[in-house]
């Protein structure tokens, strides 16, 4: 880089006296920006009690979350009035494993589960002992039918680890996130984390359950048949559609609702909304008070918002996309309304009057001379609602439109199954980018081609 | 007329009417087809929609009026009571007009920050382009509603949950929107800036920021409006504000409780939409850009 010499600098700053040495008002208004900027932050970290409700955070409800939402848990367990041990999917009494999983082995001598990468666990008739790995002693809790628990054999001196917890009632040993041992008064149970979303294809009481694709395929292709009444082709399909865990075909029929509100909602307010935007476009309609009334009336609809119309709605026409779809009808009505009518405002009087010119009817003028004009924009901006209604009509659906997002909800709010969860939320996201995509790609289709 | 009746004496004028002709015909072929496509989405989906609802639509029609109705009547009985309820819920209409600027700052900032890596013209890493461009659909995908519980799980019934979640949404949303605008934008500035040896930063600071800023400030105060609708919303599910105020005064059935939410809803929402129209095009005015 050259350099300026001094004096090139006040030639150039006395050229451009703005530019060069701006006036203090002009530097100031970026820094008060800035300054108000901060105030505002500081008194919502106040008013929102940020520090407050970042102590109430649940850390082990998100750890909860990501865990169990892709990877499930069997539950291996033994009563104390029982000596054999049982293992169940999730500790489901419907889901239990016979024989054994291989990982838990009854007798001879101690029985052993094991855990992985946490180590293993021996059980004897009076003492469980948990092999960590790394360290050389087990941990030995002694339990008998009725009585507390006791972890023994800590060294003097080594202090117990924050993941045994033991108290006047049990002993609940976390040694990593994917292994838990739990002793009470009554009862053993041990927990092992596994990857993966058990049960995705088929439910734990199909016959199909537990068998490998390369299976599946050869059982499709051939062999005889599972269920005598039918090939083998249609159960899979129908053990796989009618999976219990899963509920892929209630989960298609919920999202095939929410598709419907939008695709629907958005059309319909579409066309509602175009002959009443030529009622209120200035050019057309001459009567001052119609138009006052007509946008006003596009104003009602906007500003009541979607969720107020489901409200209303659901009070009249039940729970279910019925309700959805009248919700998004209204709302887009008035904003499709006030758009379509300031577009109609902007269209260009050239073309109106040249139509005029060749004797056309008034009907015509707008047909040929309006219309065009703003096709472009109609389809672009029904497009545009029509992904951003796909979001809405999830959002509506929670509130009782049914759909996905009532689906969503139950398995959030029953905080048992986050893999369901997962899997909507995911489903979700995956038809939000396909409408956003297939919209893209039908405007570029209709407007550039 | 005369000129309809030439045509058939010059072969190369029949042969464009004829041309216009066919090409016409494909057009309104092609009309006929995304009509019958439009109504065969709307009955199907209505049949599928009427039969998933709980209530009918011929049953629904009568009735569609006795909800506003009982509510306009709770409305009349609560008399002059009626204005002190809008005083006890006009706190939680701040706290939702709250919720959506502070979620609206957020998103403006990291999704314009964002938005420069995710500019062809701006950012020479493709790959960085291309892994901004995926982040900033997902997070623009993602329903709000979706965070929204997942976070009122975690941090329990309060706005933190709204504007984190509104905020994400809202980083997509922009970040995108800036993208397009930083892509338009005029590269001359920023060769003039090269060629005295600026760093990148510099080169976005002073030669793309001071093109884009309005076009940005016009597209975050659209955004405000619509994050206005969404945190009463997520209210709904517990995120704090009027939603969740609302929430609860329709779960009892209070009427006039409904109506004074109902109305400083109504009324916020179109004094910020014309508000923001008005700064807008005061913005726009002045820079002559968009």
């Amino acid at each position: 880089m050259t350099s300026l010499t001094a004096s090139r600098i006040d030639a150039l700053s006395a050229r451009h006296p703005g530019v060069i040495d701006r006036p203090l008002s002009a530097r100031l208004i970026p820094l008060g920006a800035f300054v108000a900027l901060l105030a505002y932050l500081a008194t919502c970290f106040i008013t929102f009690d940020l520090p407050g409700v970042m102590r109430g955070f649940r850390g082990d409800m998100v750890q909860l979350f990501f865990l169990d939402s892709f990877a499930h848990k069997i539950h291996v367990v033994r009563r104390l009035t029982d000596d054999r041990f049982t293992a169940n999917l999730e500790g489901a009494r419907f889901a239990q494993y016979d024989p054994l999983p291989d990982w838990v082995q009854q007798g001879p001598g101690p029985d052993r589960i094991e855990l992985g990468a946490a180590g293993w666990v021996d059980v004897t008739a009076d003492t469980v002992s948990y092999f960590e790995p790394g360290r050389d002693l087990p941990w030995v809790i002694h339990y008998a039918k009725g009585e507390v628990p006791t972890l023994r054999n800590v060294p003097a001196g080594e202090p117990v680890p924050d993941w045994i917890r033991a108290s006047e009632i049990q002993v609940d040993m976390r040694p990593s996130a994917f292994a838990r041992i739990w002793i009470t008064k009554s009862k053993i149970e041990i927990h092992r984390y596994f990857i993966g979303w058990e049960n995705f294809f088929f439910d734990f009481s199909s016959p199909l359950a537990g068998k490998s694709i390369s299976e599946i395929v050869s059982l499709a292709a051939s062999g005889e048949r599972i269920d005598p009444a039918r090939s083998n082709l249609s159960l899979i399909a129908s053990e796989f559609w009618n999976n219990e865990d899963w509920q892929h075909g209630e989960v298609a029929y919920a999202l095939l609702q929410t598709v419907i509100m939008a695709v629907v909602g958005t059309l319909l307010a579409g066309i509602l909304a175009l002959p009443l935007a030529f009622a209120a476009a200035r050019n057309i309609n001459a009567s001052g008070l119609a138009r006052f009334g007509l946008r006003r009336g596009f104003d009602f609809l906007r500003g009541i918002d979607t969720l107020i119309w489901s409200l209303i709605f659901i009070r009249a026409f039940g729970l279910g996309p019925l309700s959805g779809i009248f919700a998004i009808v209204f709302t887009d009505t008035g904003a499709f309304g006030k758009l379509f009518s300031e577009a109609i405002e902007n269209a260009d009087r050239k073309q109106v009057e040249g139509i005029q010119a060749t004797g056309a009817s008034p009907v015509q003028k707008y047909r040929f001379g309006v219309f065009p004009q703003i096709l472009p924009l109609f389809i672009s901006q029904v497009l545009y609602f029509l992904e951003s209604n796909t979001r809405s009509a999830t959002v509506i659906g929670a509130l009782g439109a049914g759909g996905i997002g009532l689906k969503l909800l139950e398995t959030i709010r029953t905080r048992q199954d986050w893999e369901n969860t997962l899997y909507i939320i995911l489903l979700t996201i995956a038809v939000v980018i396909l409408m956003d995509q297939f919209s893209g790609w039908l405007r570029r289709k209709l407007i550039d081609g | 007329m005369r000129a309809q009746t030439d045509l058939s004496a010059h072969p190369h004028l029949a042969e464009i009417g004829a041309a216009y002709d066919r090409l016409s015909g494909r057009r309104t072929l092609y009309t006929l087809l995304l009509i019958l496509c439009a109504v065969l989405a709307i009955v199907g989906g209505l049949t599928v929609a009427e039969e998933a609802n709980s209530g009918s639509f011929w049953g629904g029609l009568s009735s569609f009026l006795d909800y506003p109705r009982d509510l306009i009547e709770d409305t009349w009985a609560a008399g002059w009571g009626w204005f002190g309820l809008l005083a006890t819920y006009f706190p939680y209409l701040l706290e939702t007009i709250n919720i959506a600027i502070l979620s609206t700052i957020i998103g403006f900032v990291i999704g314009g920050s964002f938005s420069f890596l995710a500019s062809r013209n701006l950012m020479d890493n493709r790959p960085v382009v291309f892994i901004m461009r995926r982040a900033l659909d997902v997070c623009r995908a993602f329903p709000e509603l979706v965070l929204a519980l997942v976070l009122v799980l975690a941090l329990g019934p309060t706005p933190v949950a709204a504007v984190i979640a509104v905020a994400f949404h809202t980083i997509g949303a922009l970040g995108k929107l800036f993208s397009e605008t930083n892509e338009n934008a005029d590269m001359k500035p920023v060769e003039g800036l090269a060629s005295v040896g600026a760093s990148w930063l510099q080169r976005m600071r002073f030669a793309v920021l001071p093109q884009v800023l309005p076009n940005y400030l016009s597209y975050g105060l659209l955004r405000l409006e619509i994050n206005v609708r969404a945190s009463a919303i997520l209210g709904f599910v517990g995120a704090g504000g009027l939603g969740a105020e609302l929430k609860k005064v329709v779960d009892w059935n209070y009427g006039a409780d409904i109506t004074a939410i109902i109305v400083l809803l109504v009324t916020a929402i179109t004094l910020i939409d014309y508000l923001s129209a008005f700064a807008r095009r005061a913005l726009i005015g002045r820079t002559g850009v968009l």
